[in-house]
């Protein structure tokens, strides 16, 4: 007769770089159950909406998670110039784009670091993050941060790029992607790898719909879902087919994340291509009435601004859906029959970001 | 840009609202609270492929409501939010934390 235990899973655990807690209950090694607590560094920064001005708010918004600092600000500035009804200029629309792209492209190449220190291959994770650094080289040299950028406002963007630095940026990333390929073949068919992310945490398609997953989690089993084609900043004028894969376990979510990085970089390149000149803002008079709920692809996936505004400087309420918050109850699932062993990759296949699910 | 269409609801007919948009192949996008004055004003989000429907209605302060995560499995995580941020009783929850989801130093709700 199998024994029952209950488990604690973090906060603090080798995996884990934010704190999030997990109660196992497990019979022998099996997991027949998982419960999450969230919560132990919870900011309440959409309260802090009450006592900013509705421009000051870029800023809080782009800290609520290092990772995704330009999205979490161009979203949020995405939906007051909806509300307000900004056209923004073109060459700010591919702006956003274009730095949206280098946003995926880094975040996914942390994760795939993080994945490999998980599955204890060093080189690999160290591999990984040498290629990512590149990234964050080029978002140095085009915003002057490597963390918060604080290019976003309302109206467009603070800082403009010179052609000739775009064209740059686009040798470093035809380099990128000559080194990102000899790095995914390991990624992709090296055994011991394989060996860890193959045949583990299946979520069905129909699951994956039921559970309200998003992102990459959700495109691997095979929900072709993307918001970028909802039509933001310059993505109606950019060619491109959301990435999914039919199988459903960890191998999947790794080879979708792998295939959005080359999808980014092929998406810069049209961007660079078609990006026109002319100016990167637009002046922003009065304060904004309304509401809207303005939805964007994070790396990690769907990510929802919803803004209320009364027509003063101060906003009613900002609310953030993070697509970690989203995932928490597909992560449970697929949790359900693994093995004890095999928590920390299923846990980190989602590509949690308790910064952002502790806005 | 898309459509957005935010429906005004009786709080009795959220349930069988729910079932509907549930048998009809939407997805739960998020719930959310906002204070209006005395109340308090919830949105409820769907979604299909990338059609986006909210249902909304208004609660008083310090009034009840009744969980959808019966219908809606990942709807337990907003409503736990909405009882630990704003204070607003859920009832029926398939995972109820009791206050517990945020474990915050700060006396909830905020409001």
């Amino acid at each position: 007769m199998s024994m029952r235990s209950v488990v604690p899973f973090g906060p603090q655990h080798p995996v884990l770089p934010e704190p999030i807690h997990l109660d196992l209950v497990l019979e022998d090694e099996k997991v027949v159950e998982a419960v999450p607590s969230i919560g132990f560094v919870h900011r309440g920064l959409e309260k802090l909406v009450e006592k900013k001005d509705f421009n000051e708010y870029v800023y809080v918004a782009e800290r609520i998670c290092g990772i995704c600092s330009f999205m979490h600000g161009m979203g949020y500035c995405e939906a007051v110039e909806h509300i307000m009804d900004i056209e923004l200029p073109p060459r700010a629309k591919f702006l956003r784009t274009i730095w949206c792209e280098m946003s995926r492209i880094h975040s996914h190449l942390l994760w795939l670091g993080l994945l490999a220190d998980a599955f204890g291959f060093e080189s690999l994770f160290m591999q990984s993050w040498r290629l990512r650094e590149k990234v964050l080289d080029m978002f140095e040299a085009s915003t002057g941060g490597r963390v918060i950028f604080s290019v976003n406002k309302i109206g467009g963007q603070r800082k403009d790029v010179d052609n000739d630095m775009l064209h740059d940026f686009l040798r470093h990333f035809d380099e990128m992607e000559q080194e990102l390929k000899t790095l995914s073949k390991t990624f992709l068919n090296d055994y011991a790898v394989c060996s860890r992310l193959k045949d583990v945490g299946f979520l069905t398609k129909e699951q994956a719909v039921e559970l309200g997953a998003v992102g990459p989690f959700m495109r691997a089993s095979g929900v072709a879902l993307d918001n970028r084609k909802l039509g933001y900043a310059a993505y109606p004028e950019i060619e491109f087919e959301p990435i999914t894969s039919n199988v459903g376990d960890c191998y999947a979510r790794c080879d979708v994340r792998i295939r959005e990085i080359f999808q980014s970089f092929d998406i810069i390149r049209q961007a660079v291509g078609k990006i026109p000149d002319g100016e990167v803002s637009v002046p922003v008079k009065g304060f904004p009435k309304g509401e809207h709920f303005m939805r964007v692809e994070q790396p990690r996936g769907e990510a929802i601004y919803y803004v209320k505004a009364n027509g003063t400087k101060n906003l009613d309420r900002v609310r953030v859906r993070t697509p970690t918050f989203a995932n928490l109850p597909g992560m449970l699932e697929t949790l359900k029959g693994c093995q004890l062993a095999d928590v920390p990759i299923l846990i980190l296949t989602i590509d949690p970001c308790i910064s952002c699910t502790e806005r | 840009m898309e459509q957005q269409n935010i429906i005004g609801i009786d709080p009795r007919s959220l349930v069988p609202e729910a079932m509907k948009l549930k048998t009809e192949g939407y997805r739960l996008v998020q719930i959310c609270a906002t204070k209006a004055g005395e109340e308090y004003e919830l949105t409820y989000s769907f979604g299909k492929e990338y059609e986006f429907l909210c249902l909304r209605y208004n609660v008083p302060n310090g009034g009840e409501i009744t969980s959808i995560s019966n219908i809606f499995a990942p709807a337990f995580l907003y409503e736990n939010e909405i009882h630990d941020l704003f204070g607003i009783k859920v009832n029926l929850l398939t995972l109820d934390y009791k206050g517990n989801l945020y474990r915050l130093e700060h006396k909830t709700p905020f409001h």
